[in-house]
């Protein structure tokens, strides 16, 4: 089982390529999990779906790629689309769930995952895709560590799409609006916000930061209709592990998820890599439970 | 016609002023009949339509399954997405015991189903109700030591964690060995004929839901339905009015993987194989569709699962054939659509139409008063 443990202290050059593999994929989760960061303290929306939109964001840009757009070219669409996508949903389910008790929102958007999955599975068959960028791969250390060059492309521009996104909240007038909203609904809608259109903005923002999410995921990891449940997942370990409205926060857990998800699958074997962010997520709230109740024993 | 006459709180952000005033007495004020007709249809079932026998003690089973789910998930307001855990877990344990008994289990199962293990009639029932009276123990202490951790998280945090005990069950039997890893284990073959042992598996399941029934029935009528009531109106206040909540909390998810153990035990034997991913962990297919039928049928209510888990199984048998790969996205939509917009589900629709017949008494002046200050907010 710990077999490959022996060959890190071996050739320690593998280390390099595993924390790297993890920076890269730590990146995305980074993404996915500020979308669900948003949604979840905006409008208190326990997004399942998450998962779905990264991989329905993949296909889009598979899809794409098929009638000859590069998959890098195809992010403003896939991103456009989602936006509109999730516009959608929320118009015609998420408005329900907004003010409703938590298990609702939880419930309808497992819903909404199952639909996307099966449609995407219907539409696209179960076979793993992956987006060809056509980029080549450089070798490192006389070939122990290879890096390819859309890994890297693909870190640049989750760090683009997550500054401009910052920059959004911090500084665009729709973004005050939002952070307004987050912190106290009522008195925002006093001020004159129209919520109910942030809300509808809030959830599409989210859905068009996981289809961003799922086109990198396409080009450098591969896409299947049913990978989208691990994504969900990984998202709600790191926004429990992050806390809420703490970007710095949910940074350093996703880069960390996606390096201790690399060494997991490298020392324990590749069947163990799920089975980590599952395990995760529940030590997770274990940990969070300890510290709930040790806040109520100071309380009482 | 259900013990709980509390309507089931419609959420959790206090807009259950109404439904709160309503006077609960925990009499089942089911006719006789009632039972009777369903008594007789579970024992005539098999000779009616002897080609669905197996159907129906699959609509036992999705009636054991809404029936548990409904203990912690309704009538203490703990939604589980991972009651799943039990079935497998149950599964598992019998399967172990029962080949364990016969032969050394990490050489049956390293021969990846190659050697076959039959059995004579009194080795196979010995087995199997040893094989499911350990898995009912085991899993009712599994219940407790996971108990210990999840039932302390509250809201959506108890969900995502029973989802997550659920999916890391399912990951980490795949890779275990001893069990048969990813292949699983084929489980002792029935002796008889093909006939025979699906009436024998249908008795099985019926016996076990009628079980299941009593036992929730009684448990409701009893001060122990009523705490775990208050538990689900307001966790902080029923603690303050003396309720040991966590012991009450832990009794009920105990008793919930104790039938969940035992139907998956006997689901285990009847399949003949067992596995992770499809069989013991089907986290989405099982593992959901008890959530959906409690929540279809009346989640809270005594009745509401059996009538949501044969409404299911009726409207899921009879166009599932016909979807054609659609039924998955149906699935979804028919979730959503329950959930969204019907969630008081048809016992509660049924209660809130005519609360009379539940022996339900509306006090007319306070839900006036109380719904005059919901109209001036």
């Amino acid at each position: 089982m710990f077999d490959n443990i022996g060959l890190l202290t071996l050739a320690p050059v593998l280390n390099v390529q595993l924390l790297l593999d993890g920076l890269f994929i730590g990146a995305i989760f980074v993404l996915a999990a500020y979308g669900l960061a948003l949604v979840w303290g905006v409008m208190n929306v326990k997004n399942l779906a998450q998962g779905e939109f990264v991989i329905m964001g993949g296909y889009l840009a598979w899809h794409l790629s098929t009638l000859g757009i590069h998959p890098i070219a195809s992010l403003p669409i896939v991103i456009a689309i989602m936006f509109a996508f999730g516009w959608a949903l929320y118009v015609l389910i998420i408005k329900w769930v907004v003010s409703r008790e938590l298990f609702t929102s939880l419930l309808a958007t497992f819903g909404i995952a199952l639909v996307i999955q099966q449609g995407l599975n219907l539409a696209y068959g179960p076979e793993v895709r992956t987006a060809e960028s056509g980029l080549t791969t450089h070798a490192l250390f006389g070939g122990i560590v290879t890096v390819a060059e859309i890994k890297i492309v693909s870190f640049g521009l989750c760090a683009l799409l997550a500054a401009t996104v910052i920059l959004f909240m911090k500084t665009s007038r729709m973004g005050q609006a939002i952070r307004a909203t987050a912190q106290d609904a009522r008195a925002a809608k006093i001020m004159g916000i129209d919520t109910e259109q942030v809300y509808a903005f809030t959830y599409a923002l989210n859905a068009a930061i996981c289809g961003a999410a799922g086109v990198l995921v396409s080009m450098i990891w591969v896409i299947q209709p049913f990978y989208g449940i691990p994504h969900s997942i990984r998202s709600f370990v790191i926004v429990t592990a992050a806390g809420l409205g703490n970007i710095p926060g949910v940074i350093i857990t996703g880069l960390g998820l996606g390096m201790a998800e690399q060494y997991a699958g490298f020392v324990l074997g590749a069947e163990f890599q799920q089975a980590t962010v599952v395990t995760l997520l529940v030590l997770v709230l274990i940990w969070k439970q300890i510290q709930a109740a040790r806040h109520r024993q100071v309380v009482q | 016609m259900n013990s709980d006459n509390t309507l089931p709180s419609q959420s959790a952000a206090g807009s259950t002023g109404a439904a709160k005033r309503l006077i609960a007495h925990n009499a089942d004020r089911t006719p006789w009949y009632v039972y009777a007709a369903v008594l007789a249809f579970g024992v005539a079932a098999p000779f009616i339509f002897p080609a669905y026998t197996t159907q129906i003690a699959f609509l036992w089973m999705m009636i054991l399954f809404a029936l548990t789910w409904d203990i912690v998930g309704g009538q203490m307001g703990y939604n589980s997405l991972g009651n799943i855990f039990f079935f497998g877990a149950g599964m598992y344990i019998s399967a172990v015991v029962q080949v364990g008994l016969f032969t050394d289990v990490a050489t049956y199962t390293s021969a990846r189903g190659g050697e076959q293990l039959v059995l004579d009639y009194g080795d196979f029932f010995f087995s199997l109700g040893l094989g499911t009276i350990v898995a009912a123990v085991g899993c009712v202490i599994l219940a407790i030591l996971l108990g210990l951790i999840v039932l302390g998280l509250r809201g959506p945090y108890f969900a995502i964690g029973t989802l997550g005990v659920a999916l890391s069950a399912r990951e980490l039997a795949g890779t275990w060995e001893l069990i048969g890893g990813g292949s699983g284990i084929a489980m002792p073959v029935y002796p008889g004929q093909p006939d025979e042992k699906s009436l024998v598996f249908y008795t099985a399941f019926l016996v076990l839901a009628i079980l299941t029934f009593i036992a929730v029935r009684w448990l409701y009528s009893t001060r122990f339905g009523l705490a775990i009531n208050a538990i689900r109106d307001d966790e902080d206040k029923a603690e303050a009015m003396g309720i040991h909540t966590m012991r009450h909390k832990l009794a009920a998810w105990s008793v919930s993987a104790f039938f969940l153990g035992m139907s998956g035990a006997i689901f285990g034997n009847m399949t003949g194989f067992v596995e992770p991913l499809e069989v013991a962990f089907p986290v989405a297919t099982f593992g959901i569709f008890m959530v959906v039928m409690a929540l279809l049928g009346g989640k809270g209510t005594l009745w509401g699962p059996v009538i949501g888990a044969t409404l299911f199984h009726i409207v899921k048998e009879v166009t599932w054939t016909y979807l054609l790969g659609w039924q998955w996205v149906a699935l979804g939509l028919l979730i959503i659509v329950n959930v969204v917009f019907f969630q008081e589900g048809i016992m509660g629709w049924m209660q809130r139409k005519w609360p009379e017949r539940f022996g339900i008494t509306v006090d007319q002046r306070m839900s006036a008063s109380q719904s005059g200050k919901e109209g001036g907010q």
